[in-house]
C-alpha cells in the first residue's frame, strides 16, 4: 500500500467517524412518508409480547394511512415503520436505537416492548435527542432520571395492583372490620418491574395500616412457589398478592389450586398473557388480574371510535382478542400524530416540545404527560375472573360487575 | 425506603426467619408438606441429573443443553396431547423423540467435541442451548405452557398436607426409570460396554468396542432421559422456551455432590436437595432458596477437600 493511498483510507476513515458523531440533522421524512422506528422483540423471551406490540403499531399505522394521512404544516404525510429485531435483550435494543437514528436517520423512535429494553433505550434517546414515545415500559427507574425525550402513554408498574388494597380495605369497613386488621402476602419476582409494584403495594398497605406478613421475592428461573403457598397456609394473609409474568401467574393460579389454598383476594399480573382463565377453567375463578386496558372502558377518539370498538377493528384484523399490550402500542402512534399535527415543524425538537404538550383522549385513555414523560391522567384496571370472562370489578368507574370477595373457601367450591 | 413490619399477629415482632421456623414446630403439619412436596421434586431432579452423570462420567462433557432437553419433552407431551394422543402415551413418545434429537445432535456437533478440552465442549453444548431455545421459541411461541394431568389430590392430616398425585406418578416413575437404566447397565451388552468405555475409552477400544457408537447411544440415551422427565415436568409444573436452565443448574450440583456414576448416590442428593431447597425457601424466602443451595454446595466441596487432604490421598 503506497503512502498515499493509506492517507486517502485515514482520510475516508476520518470521514465516516466525523459523519457518525454528527449525524443527519435533519428527520427522515422522504417526500410525503414520516418514518417511524422501533427496536422491537421479535425472537428471544419477548417474541410474544414483542407480536402483540408490532400489531398494535402496525393497526394504527394502517388506520391513519387509510384515514388520509397526518396533517402537518399544510401537506399531508403518509405514516410508515422500521423495525429492527433486539433479540429480546436490552444491550442489543440500544445498539438498534444509534442504527436507527445515526445511518438510518430516523427521528421519531417508538418503544420497544418491556421495562428492560426500554429503559436501555431511554439514554440513547436522550443523547441522541430524538423522541420515543413508548406503551410497554412501566418500571419507575425509566421515569425518575430526569429524561426529556421518553414519553410512556401507559400507567407505571407501582400502580399495577393499586387497586387491590382499596378494594380489600372496602370488603373490611363493609363487614364491620377494621382494614388495619387485614394482612398482606407478596410474592413478587425479582426484577425492577415486580419490585415497583412491590413497592407501590408496600405504600399502599402502610396507608390503610394493613401488614405484611409474607414478602417472598421469587427467583426469575421460578418453577415451583411450594414454599410460598405452604407460608400462605399457615399464616392465613387476607390477600396475596403475585408478580411474575405468565410464569408466575400461570404457576399460582396450579399450584394454589392443587394446595388448596384459601385466602380471600388473590391478586396477580400478566393473567391474560398466561390465559388463566381459558388454561384452567374453574381454578382461575374469583383471580383479579392488574390490566392497562380493558375494551369495556369509557374512552373513545375519531380514529377508531370506542374502546370496544378497537377491540372489534384488532380481532376482525389479527383474528385474536386485542391484548392490552396492542392497545397501548396503537396509542402511542396516535399520540405521535397529534403531536406531528400540532408541531411547528418536523424537526426532533419541535415534535418533542408537541408531545410535552399532550392533552388527549384516545381509546385506550387520556394522555397527558407529566415533565417525566409518565402518563398521569390514565389509571389502571383491576379484572376478575368470573364466569372464564376477565370482567372489569374496580375502579368504580369501569366496573362492570362487582368483585366477588372473599373467594369462596375450596371445600365450596 | 423504610422497612415495613413484618411479624406474625401475637408472636412479638421476631425477624421473619425466626418466625417461620417456630411455625414449623408450632403446626409440625407444615413442615410435613413441606418435606413431601421436597422429595417428590427431588426424584425428578435426580433423573435429569443421572442422565448428565452419564454424558459427563462416559464422555467427559458437561452436557449445559440438558434443560433444553427436558423442556423438549415436555413440548413433545403438550404436541401429543393437541393431536389427540391419550396423555399416558406423552411419556413414551417423549422419551423415544428425544432419543433420535439427541442422537442427531450427537452426529452433527457432539461427536467433533468428544475428544476435546472440557472448555470446548461446554462452548458446544452452550451454543445447543441456545438454538434450541430458539427454535422451540419459534415453533411453539414464548407462551408459558402446561398439560393437565386429570389426576387428582390426596388429602391427609386433617386436610392440611395436600399430596398432587401427578407428582406421585413423577416419583414413582422417576424412581422406576432410574432402576431400569441401571439394570439395562449392569446387564445388557450395549450398558457393559458403556461402562468399559467409561473407565478406559483407549483399552474399550482396543477390545473391540466401537466407542464411537457408545458415545452416540450414550448421549441419545441422555436426551431420552431428559424428554421423560420433561413430560413429566409439563404435567405437574410448566414449560416456556427458555425454562431449562433451572434443570441445567440443578442437575449440575446434585452430580457435584454425588459424584460420577453412582445412582443410589444421585438420587439421595437429588431428593435431599429437593427436600432442603423446600425448607429454605420456607424459612428464609423464595429469593434465597437458591442461594441456600449453593451455599450447601461450597460447604460440601470444602469439607469434602478438607477430608481428602485428612487422609493424604492426594497424589504428589
Amino acid at each position: 500500500m503506497s503512502k498515499y493511498s493509506k492517507f486517502l483510507s485515514v482520510l475516508a476513515c476520518g470521514a465516516v467517524v466525523t459523519s457518525l458523531a454528527v449525524g443527519p440533522t435533519e428527520a427522515k421524512v422522504e417526500g410525503d412518508t414520516i418514518t417511524l422506528g422501533a427496536p422491537l422483540s421479535f425472537t428471544g423471551k419477548y417474541a410474544t409480547a414483542g407480536k402483540h406490540t408490532k400489531n398494535g403499531y402496525d393497526l394504527a399505522i394502517a388506520k391513519i394511512n387509510e384515514a388520509g394521512g397526518v396533517k402537518s404544516g399544510g401537506k399531508t404525510y403518509k405514516l410508515a415503520v422500521q423495525y429492527y429485531d433486539d433479540e429480546s435483550t436490552s444491550a442489543r435494543t440500544a445498539q438498534l436505537v444509534e442504527r436507527l437514528v445515526k445511518q438510518d436517520g430516523i427521528q421519531f423512535l417508538l418503544g420497544p416492548y418491556g421495562s428492560g429494553p426500554t429503559a436501555a433505550m431511554a439514554p440513547v434517546v436522550e443523547q441522541l435527542q430524538v423522541p420515543m414515545v413508548e406503551g410497554n415500559g412501566a418500571s419507575r427507574s425509566i421515569f425518575n432520571k430526569g429524561y426529556k425525550y421518553t414519553f410512556a402513554v401507559l400507567s407505571t408498574s407501582e400502580q399495577y395492583l393499586a387497586e387491590t388494597l382499596t378494594l380489600a380495605a372496602e370488603w373490611a369497613k363493609s363487614n364491620g372490620r377494621d382494614p388495619a386488621s387485614l394482612t398482606v402476602a407478596l410474592a413478587m419476582e425479582n426484577d425492577p418491574f415486580s419490585q415497583d409494584i412491590r413497592a407501590g403495594l408496600l405504600d399502599d398497605a402502610k396507608k390503610y395500616g394493613m401488614k405484611v406478613i409474607i414478602d417472598d421475592k421469587l427467583p426469575p428461573e421460578l418453577n415451583d412457589m411450594s414454599a410460598t403457598l405452604t407460608k400462605v397456609k399457615a399464616l392465613k394473609p387476607d390477600i396475596l398478592a403475585v408478580s411474575g409474568h405468565s410464569k408466575g401467574a400461570t404457576l399460582v393460579i396450579r399450584q394454589y389450586s392443587e394446595m388448596q389454598v384459601n385466602v380471600p383476594i388473590l391478586s396477580m399480573t400478566h393473567c391474560d398473557s398466561a390465559d388463566i382463565a381459558k388454561n384452567f377453567g374453574d381454578k382461575a375463578e374469583y383471580a383479579l388480574c392488574g390490566a392497562q386496558w380493558d375494551p369495556n372502558m369509557a374512552y373513545k377518539d375519531s380514529l377508531f371510535g370506542s374502546a370496544r370498538d378497537y377491540a372489534n377493528t384488532f380481532k376482525k384484523t389479527y383474528d385474536y382478542d386485542a391484548p392490552y399490550q396492542s392497545a397501548e402500542s396503537s396509542a402511542a402512534v396516535q399520540v405521535y400524530v397529534d403531536a406531528f399535527q400540532r408541531a411547528k415543524s418536523l424537526s426532533a425538537k419541535d415534535v418533542r416540545d408537541a408531545l410535552a404538550d399532550t392533552k388527549m383522549q384516545t381509546f385506550y385513555g387520556n394522555i397527558d404527560f407529566d415533565e417525566t414523560g409518565k402518563n398521569t391522567a390514565k389509571p389502571m384496571v383491576l379484572l376478575q375472573v368470573q364466569g372464564g370472562k376477565y370482567i372489569p370489578v374496580a375502579p368504580s368507574k369501569f366496573a362492570a360487575a362487582k368483585a366477588i370477595i372473599p373467594i369462596p373457601t375450596w371445600d365450596k367450591r | 425506603m423504610k422497612v415495613p413490619p413484618r411479624f406474625v399477629p401475637g408472636r412479638g415482632p421476631f425477624p421473619t426467619m425466626i418466625d417461620n421456623f417456630l411455625i414449623l414446630f408450632d403446626a409440625p403439619v407444615f413442615a410435613v408438606q413441606l418435606l413431601i412436596d421436597g422429595l417428590l421434586v427431588g426424584a425428578l431432579f435426580a433423573l435429569v441429573a443421572y442422565g448428565m452423570a452419564l454424558v459427563w462420567g462416559v464422555m467427559n462433557i458437561i452436557n449445559i443443553a440438558q434443560g433444553e432437553f427436558v423442556i423438549m419433552g415436555g413440548y413433545v407431551a403438550l404436541t401429543v396431547a393437541n393431536v389427540g394422543i391419550p396423555i399416558v402415551f406423552g411419556l413414551p413418545l417423549a422419551f423415544i423423540v428425544l432419543f433420535f434429537a439427541g442422537w442427531l445432535v450427537f452426529r452433527i456437533v457432539i461427536c467433533r467435541v468428544v475428544d476435546q478440552d472440557l472448555f470446548t465442549s461446554i462452548l458446544a453444548t452452550f451454543g445447543i442451548s441456545i438454538l434450541l431455545q430458539q427454535l422451540m421459541n419459534q415453533i411453539f411461541t414464548a407462551d408459558v405452557r402446561t398439560l393437565e394431568s386429570g389426576l387428582g389430590m390426596w388429602f391427609v392430616l386433617d386436610n392440611m398436607v395436600t399430596i398432587s398425585q401427578i407428582k406421585v406418578v413423577t416419583f414413582v416413575v422417576a424412581l422406576a426409570f432410574g432402576a431400569a437404566i441401571i439394570m439395562f447397565m449392569k446387564t445388557s451388552r450395549l450398558g457393559q460396554s458403556i461402562r468399559a468405555t467409561a473407565q478406559n475409552a483407549r483399552a474399550a477400544r482396543i477390545m473391540g468396542i466401537n466407542t464411537d457408537r457408545v458415545y452416540a447411544f450414550t448421549y441419545a440415551l441422555n436426551a431420552a432421559i431428559c424428554g421423560a422427565a420433561g413430560a413429566l415436568v409439563v404435567m405437574t409444573w410448566l414449560v416456556h422456551p427458555f425454562g431449562g436452565l433451572a434443570y441445567t443448574v440443578r442437575s449440575f450440583m446434585i452430580v457435584v455432590i454425588a459424584g460420577l456414576g453412582n445412582f443410589p448416590a444421585v438420587v439421595a442428593a437429588g431428593i435431599g436437595l429437593g427436600a432442603l431447597e423446600n425448607y429454605a425457601g420456607f424459612m428464609l424466602g423464595t429469593e434465597f432458596q437458591m442461594a441456600f443451595i449453593f451455599g450447601l454446595l461450597v460447604a460440601i466441596l470444602v469439607w469434602r477437600n478438607f477430608r481428602l487432604k485428612k487422609q493424604r490421598m492426594v497424589l504428589k
